[in-house]
């Protein structure tokens, strides 16, 4: 590095020293002192949601501490066979929407396109919210967290996808919060390059997290290229939902009228989660189509899904509630009635919880020795999520709801100018 | 209409006992073929011709890459289900009773000739290309470069259990009592490496079910049956890829 290109480094760093403390000192602790004084004067409903989400949260937190007390095989429903319960669909729900708000956010903060800009800071808040929760639950999961803090450093697998998700999520974390942060100080530039970095980590993880599924070559339902693929198409689907259904919920808290900009931005981000509905449906159907001549496993499997036991998750909940109800709401709604397009993004939001649950139990529906016709594993194992299972995944919706009601009274509704 | 008679009394016997060993030849030489193809490459080579699988020593330091390679042959159908191996395995290995290393599955056949049920004794299968080992992100269970065991290291366990969903065979299970994923390690810690020649199954078998030992050494029983091409030898489930080091065969 010759010596003009260090002078210039140095003086970068210095402007954003001054831009940081500039911004800090002018808007920021003006806007912290208002919110303050907001926060104090919040409405009683506000309070008593607050409190309740505590609770709620206290609760849930206690459960999942008596779980480790009692032991997970005895708390959880999980077995030898089946040892991914809804906790990890759960997990794998929360960073999925976590993804697909940065990528949502990413659009306009990161590529510049208008219409999304006035729910980006929403977003960001949220995508931070909700990776957290999904680490909150993944954390009562894991047997010893704290083994992984240390040994992921200091001896990590690195052909293995858990180690991989686990980094670039951790990385993701970071630099979605710095992107909050300047953000937040509306020094749009660096939010830019630190929502950028958000991106590619996001994505290069979550691509991570469908190959972890997608690389166990013994699960012939799950294996191959189609989940890190579907993992991101879906993201982008469950981002766009849980954004307007944030959105819609924001201004009923808050109790303001969206202004024409915000309008738009939801009826543009409803047509964009339309043809995501799209696309993750034909993906379903192609998965089915090629599943159904495969290899015994992934045969059983999908009849499971399709006749069998998971059936109803899949047609009513996952199909029906979760995309084609949406999809036809958001077409005959056409972006502008913001009641329909909340009603599509809620039945989303719940139909997709089940998306990952199904994604999660049927891929180990089928015994991995059911081909040697033993009396052991004849037909389909069969899991139950028990009471702290439960409590724990209730404990991440609420650690996700309450922050977000938070975050509207804090952030003030996170307006932001459009630049 | 005319009746046929068919005088029962006169017909010719066909149970196995009259089959002569050329018709008996021919017929396992077409088992050969099927297993073979569905066993995968390696194993195809080793029982097509014995002479010609190893041009030299170095090609053989190729094939089996441990030294010791250790493997087991499961003798399939001499198995009795007496789980004496089982028992043996839960005391050597500290056991816990939810959970096992090894274990008996029972096939039932209705319509079979002759015997109805078998019996399939299954434990960790000590791939060569191990799903497991692949899956792990903090090198908690490795391939240990000498022997080609399975280890586990349980102090860097973590208990995510990704090495559960990847195991081909079913083979790992969480221990409480170690905070950590265990499985079968040919008895590594307990007897292998204290000097004894057998596992604790194996030594606990008393119908010559499980045959262990050394796969790189012509001289070992393991490599004899293996080898051999009388009896057709198989693993399960080749089609993951996961090359076991566990054989199977009914002999």
């Amino acid at each position: 590095m010759n010596e003009s290109e260090e002078v210039k480094k140095s003086a970068n760093a210095s402007t954003l020293v001054k831009d940081m403390k500039e911004s800090f000192q002018s808007s920021f602790l003006r806007d912290w002192y208002a919110t303050l004084v907001g926060f104090l004067s919040g409405s009683k409903s506000f309070y008593v949601l607050l409190v309740l989400g505590v609770l709620v949260i206290y609760a849930g937190t206690m459960a999942g501490f008596d779980a480790a007390r009692i032991g997970y095989r005895h708390a959880y429903g999980m077995t030898r066979e089946i040892p991914w319960g809804i906790l990890i669909s759960t997990y794998v729900f929360f960073v999925v929407t976590s993804t697909g708000l940065c990528i949502v956010s990413s659009i306009g903060h990161v590529f510049g396109v208008k219409d999304f800009m006035p729910i980006a800071k929403r977003a960001v808040f949220l995508a931070i919210v909700t990776i957290t929760a999904g680490f909150v639950v993944i954390g009562f999961e894991i047997e010893n967290p704290f083994r992984m803090a240390i040994y992921n450093v200091i001896s990590p697998g690195l052909s293995s996808n858990i180690w991989w998700m686990g980094t670039l999520y951790g990385a993701y974390m970071a630099f979605m919060i710095i992107e909050f942060i300047f953000l937040q100080l509306e020094m749009h530039k660096y939010a830019t390059y630190a929502g950028l970095a958000g991106l590619l980590s996001g994505v290069a993880a979550h691509s991570n997290l469908g190959a972890i599924f997608g690389m166990l070559h013994s699960r012939e339902y799950w294996y191959g290229p189609y989940l890190p693929v579907y993992f991101i198409a879906s993201a982008l689907m469950s981002g766009c939902a849980a954004i307007i259904f944030f959105t819609w919920l924001g201004y009923k808290i808050t109790n303001e009228k969206m202004d024409r900009p915000m309008e738009r931005s939801l009826e543009v981000i409803s047509k964009l989660c339309t043809l995501m509905i799209a696309i993750v449906l034909f993906l379903i159907t192609w998965k089915i189509i090629t599943g159904m001549v495969g290899a015994a496993g992934k045969v059983e499997a999908l009849k499971a899904m399709l006749v069998g036991p998971y059936a109803f998750n899949f047609w009513v909940l996952e199909i029906a509630v979760g995309l084609v109800i949406p999809f036809t709401l958001f077409l005959t709604s056409k972006g502008k009635n913001l009641n329909t397009l909340f009603t599509a993004s809620a039945m989303m939001m719940f139909g997709i919880f089940f998306m990952r649950y199904d994604l999660v139990l049927i891929g180990q529906a089928v015994p991995q020795l059911h081909e040697l016709g033993v009396n052991e594993y004849k037909g389909l194992l069969t899991y139950m999520p028990s009471f702290h299972e439960i409590a724990i995944v209730i404990l991440g919706m609420a650690l996700t709801i309450t922050t977000f009601i938070l975050g509207e009274k804090v952030f003030q509704g996170h307006k932001s100018e459009i630049h | 209409m005319k009746k046929v008679k068919i005088d029962f009394d006169n017909l010719k016997n066909e149970n196995p006992d009259t089959i002569t060993s050329m018709e008996r030849r021919e017929f396992l030489k077409i088992g050969l073929v099927v297993t073979g193809v569905f066993a995968g490459g390696s194993l195809l080579s080793a029982i097509s011709h014995i002479d010609k699988v190893f041009a030299s020593s170095e090609e053989m330091k190729e094939k089996y890459p441990y030294k010791p390679h250790y493997s087991m042959v499961l003798r399939q159908n001499n198995c009795i289900d007496c789980e004496r191996c089982v028992v043996a395995c839960n005391q050597t290995n500290e056991v816990p009773d939810y959970g096992y290393r090894t274990r008996i599955l029972q096939r039932d056949a209705p319509d079979a000739i002759g015997m109805k049920r078998e019996f399939i004794p299954v434990l960790c299968n000590q791939c060569n290309n191990p799903p497991c080992v692949r899956a792990c992100p903090t090198k908690a269970t490795t391939k240990d470069e000498t022997t080609g065991i399975i280890m586990m290291h349980y102090h860097k366990c973590i208990g995510c259990k990704t090495c559960v969903e990847a195991c081909p065979y079913n083979a790992r299970y969480f221990n409480e009592e170690k905070h950590a994923i265990d499985k079968c390690n040919f008895c590594y810690d307990t007897r292998l490496s204290k000097g004894e020649k057998l596992t604790a199954c194996a030594a606990a078998c008393p119908a010559g079910v499980r045959i262990f030992g050394d796969l790189s050494d012509p001289s070992s029983e393991v490599y004899r049956l293996v080898h051999q091409i009388e009896h057709p030898v198989w693993v399960l489930r080749p089609e993951v890829g996961a090359k076991p080091n566990v054989f199977y065969m009914k002999f």
